[in-house]
């Protein structure tokens, strides 16, 4: 479209502002996280540090257990990917290929649930799961990740199993392949990549959780990164910035990491999914 | 799109043979039940419940079996005027974060539309903060509003603003210190979904408006809104929703302080039941919660249908 050039210049100040507003506190963060105590209690703080040191991150590490909770973390979120997808997909399916009752009633559950607040969630969940001696424990937290990364899955992978065309599977029905013999060769394939996209989402939304996370884990081995990171700060609200902003700047390094591989699909599923309904 | 393929359903299905459907029925029943059976146990179930807990007194650390108490949780928590404090200003951080949020977000995917350099860049960039753990945007936050070593009051000093101030801790300054970290921490989500309905808006029609002489505001008045308006409201009643109902970002920003001011719905409700135990009562608000969300989206939605659209 003609856009005049005084038009065009107002576009690129905008878009400028707008990158300065979403990236300036993430490279504060990163600048924080490599400054010397001194720096750090100076007046006039710099964006580059002047005598940047590694000394916040051993500090890090030796205030608070972060390694288990790395573990831990990546246990949660390995978990919860490869479980999340597996329940998915085959419900994913059916709620792409055929319109039942059923499949309607799931997608207007996933929608209501939304509503609700995790409050009234959380205290039968954590009741249910102490009675079955779950608490503080890794296969509880899961299980709890699984059932609320479903929602999203299932989104995305409806969007996914919608892409492959419908008249692939009805060749290889003709040419007598049976229905598990045209899923295995013919779909899952073409599923690959958003499989993967999916599995990786629900990996970022459970590393990333915190509410779950500080309810249900007790015992400081235990806990997961974000839940030990909120330790930095002490009761009085009062943090020692640099270590803090070295655990939280490793703590976002695989999230980061794993969106940068997904950005594309993310957008791209949304936009499937929001043309379906 | 969705046209087509609604178009090519029926033509698809005919060829079939008739026996085939049952057998697919009840196969269809077995590929839904991995992801239904932990939905309803782990979902449905406790939601259930939890509406049940708040007629009870139901306790953390009780032994004594649990008693049905009928309204009273309710109508304790009719006189609690903490707790409509708290709701008040969850109602406000809802509405104050909301709006910015979608006016910015709307602007960025506008922007995002355009051929312009560097949008891979901004595209990139403007996803970050969803890729992010909550407690690390919060605790990103603390540190630029820190009183001396953060960034914001070193610039207000450079700019010769006064010496700035302990943002997080002022009685007036939490609040709004806080929305703004909300309006930053929303905007990835609400503008790629922006963006997915600016990229569905007819081009033509934009080009034919252009060729008739309409000005960008209006061609955005007349092609661009009514294409995007479902889109629209599906994300800001989801965001209000979420808004209303966050926790991480407060928790780690101000723990709800200071003297209460920025103490969300949900914070009041997780130190009711897990800072004193009292598991029906905190129900009870998560009910009240929920109560208030409902009215909010009927509003939305009577919005919606006044407007005629369908989708």
């Amino acid at each position: 479209m003609r856009t005049s050039r005084t038009g065009r210049a107002g576009q690129y100040a905008a878009l400028l502002a707008y990158l300065v507003f979403l990236a300036f506190p993430f490279l504060w963060l990163v600048s924080t996280a490599f400054k010397p105590p001194r720096e750090l209690a100076s007046l006039h703080p710099t964006w580059i540090p002047e005598d940047p040191t590694l000394a916040n991150f051993r500090q890090a590490f030796d205030e608070q257990p972060l390694l288990d909770a790395a573990l831990n973390s990546l246990a949660a979120a390995l978990g919860t990917a490869v479980i999340a997808v597996l329940l998915a997909t085959p419900m994913a399916y059916v709620m792409a290929r055929r319109r039942t009752r059923l499949a309607r009633a799931a997608i207007g559950w996933v929608v209501v649930s939304q509503a609700f607040p995790l409050v009234l969630v959380i205290i039968p969940l954590f009741l249910v799961l102490r009675n079955l001696r779950l608490i503080d424990s890794m296969t509880g937290l899961v299980m709890v990740y699984v059932v609320w990364a479903l929602p999203f899955a299932l989104w995305m992978l409806v969007g996914y199993v919608r892409a492959v065309p419908r008249e692939l599977e009805e060749a290889a029905a003709v040419d007598g392949a049976g229905r598990l013999r045209t899923l295995v060769s013919v779909t899952a394939p073409l599923l690959a990549p958003g499989l993967v996209a999916t599995a990786l989402f629900a990996f970022v939304t459970a590393w990333n959780e915190f509410f779950f996370a500080l309810v249900l884990l007790k015992t400081p081995e235990k806990q997961t990164l974000p839940v030990v990171l909120t330790h930095f700060i002490g009761a009085e609200g009062v943090a020692d910035l640099g270590p803090l902003a070295a655990a939280a700047f490793l703590a976002t390094l695989p999230s980061l990491v794993v969106f940068a591989l997904i950005q594309r699909r993310i957008t791209g599923g949304m936009l499937t999914g929001a043309v379906k309904s | 799109m969705t046209s087509v393929t609604e178009a090519e359903r029926p033509a698809a299905r005919a060829p079939r043979p008739g026996g085939d459907g049952r057998v697919t029925d009840r196969g269809a029943w077995f590929l839904v039940l991995p992801a239904l059976i932990p939905i309803l146990i782990l979902s449905v179930g406790p939601l259930l419940y939890g509406i049940l807990l708040s007629f009870t007194d139901a306790q953390s650390g009780r032994t004594e079996a649990t008693r049905w108490i009928g309204g009273l949780n309710f109508q304790d928590l009719l006189h609690d005027t903490l707790f409509w404090e708290s709701f008040r200003i969850g109602l406000v951080w809802a509405v104050a974060v909301t709006v910015p949020q979608f006016l910015l977000a709307l602007g960025l995917a506008l922007l995002l539309n355009q051929d312009l350099r560097l949008r891979w860049l901004a595209r990139a960039l403007a996803i970050v903060p969803w890729a992010m753990p909550e407690v690390v945007v919060g605790v990103m936050w603390r540190l630029v509003y820190a009183p001396d070593a953060g960034i914001l009051n070193e610039t207000l000093r450079d700019l010769g603003l006064g010496d700035g101030r302990d943002w997080l801790s002022g009685l007036g300054t939490a609040l709004p210190a806080v929305v703004v970290v909300g309006v930053w921490a929303g905007m990835p989500t609400t503008t790629v979904a922006l963006l997915a309905g600016l990229q569905n808006t007819p081009r033509e029609l934009h080009e034919a408006a252009a060729v008739d002489g309409a000005g960008a505001w209006r061609r955005f008045r007349t092609v661009t809104w009514p294409a995007l308006r479902p889109v629209a409201l599906s994300i800001t009643a989801l965001n209000l929703i979420w808004n209303f109902n966050s926790f991480a970002l407060v928790y780690v920003l101000t723990s709800g302080g200071p003297g209460g001011r920025t103490r969300l719905p949900m914070l009041f409700a997780y130190e009711e039941a897990f800072r004193y135990g009292q598991f029906g009562y905190a129900a009870a608000m998560g009910c009240v919660m929920v109560a208030a969300v409902s009215v909010l989206l009927a509003v939305l939605l009577a919005g919606r249908l006044r407007g005629g659209d369908t989708a």
